[in-house]
């Protein structure tokens, strides 16, 4: 007969294992509040026939299937063609509709990286983020420690992530809070003469595009 | 009221804390800047919050802060800015 568990009164320093220890499924925590009320949307819009399972199912897919290498193409492109380069600063969204990127309504703005300006974006207040062109955010950006500590102390976080940008350099943190999203194109960097846009898109990674990152040719 | 400033207008930033859903971080209220662009007129993100319409639209701001007026203790040089995304109705001019 089991022992009714946390009732009985005694040391701690005998040896016998007390409970096992199971790795906590997902599903074991207490729903939330907000999770709460967003099934209890979904469970009303599929009740009254708005939504159906698939769909949902379709779209959840969708916004997980977007890669960062639209984005890196987006780059090697604009590395390559002036001239593209000049719309995608001036209009995002016209410029990516150009490649096939559908950015949605939020108005993207791409910021540009040079020899003096080192471009960070965040979003202090949820997790803004360029998904059209770079996927899902990674855990960090949505981390509060990011979101508080990069708009105070960018150059220390740049560091910890391995980027030291010198004291001649700008360092300009774009926060991004609600129609606007950021894409920032990359110092190209030396060594890439003549590299086809395969291969310049090939070193163009999701970080580079956040700010926190400059790519490198090797 | 719409449009009002344009780039290289100086702005300060209402220093209002009101409940709700507000897109004007805390940090930068009460804080001037430099308008760095206009970027268009959307719909009022604090409405739409709500349900409501968020109509009229509001004119959307980009405005540069230097970092060493918004942080007293700030550690870079005096180049570093920080670029916010600010409604009209949060800006005064200064």
């Amino acid at each position: 007969m089991a022992e009714e568990r946390g009732t009985h009164d005694h040391d701690h320093d005998h040896d016998h294992d007390h409970d096992l220890t199971f790795q906590p499924n997902i599903e074991d925590s207490e729903a939330g509040r907000y999770e709460l009320m967003t099934y209890a949307i979904r469970e009303l819009l599929m009740e009254k026939g708005h939504l159906t399972p698939d769909e949902l199912r379709a779209a959840q897919e969708k916004v997980e299937s977007l890669q960062h290498s639209d984005g890196a193409k987006v780059i090697a492109k604009a590395w390559t063609d002036v001239d593209f380069k000049n719309r995608l600063l001036d209009d995002g969204n016209a410029a990516l509709a150009e490649v096939g990127v559908d950015a949605g309504a939020a108005k993207m703005t791409v910021v540009e990286n040079t020899d003096d300006v080192q471009n960070v974006v965040v979003c202090t207040l949820c997790s803004c983020y360029p998904r059209a062109v770079l996927g899902m955010p990674p855990d960090w950006y949505r981390s509060k420690s990011y979101r508080s500590r990069v708009v105070i102390e960018p150059r220390q976080v740049l560091s910890e992530f391995g980027t030291n940008v010198p004291d001649d350099m700008t360092v300009r943190v774009h926060d991004s809070l609600a129609d606007l999203r950021y894409l920032v194109i990359p110092r190209r960097p030396e060594g890439t003469d003549g590299w086809s846009e395969d291969q310049l898109a090939a070193i163009v990674t999701r970080d580079t595009m956040v700010g926190v990152a400059n790519p490198t040719a090797s | 009221m719409s449009g009002n400033f344009a780039p290289g207008d100086t702005v300060q930033v209402i220093s209002t804390h009101p409940p709700g859903h507000r897109r004007t971080p805390y940090y930068i209220r009460g804080k001037t800047g430099e308008i760095e662009r206009v970027c268009g007129d959307f719909a009022n993100p604090e409405e739409l919050a709500y349900g409501f319409d968020g109509l009229p639209k509001k004119t959307l701001y980009r405005v540069r802060f230097k970092q060493t007026h918004v942080w007293s203790d700030y550690a870079g040089p005096e180049s570093d800015t920080v670029d916010v995304d600010i409604y009209e109705h949060w800006l005064l001019p200064a």
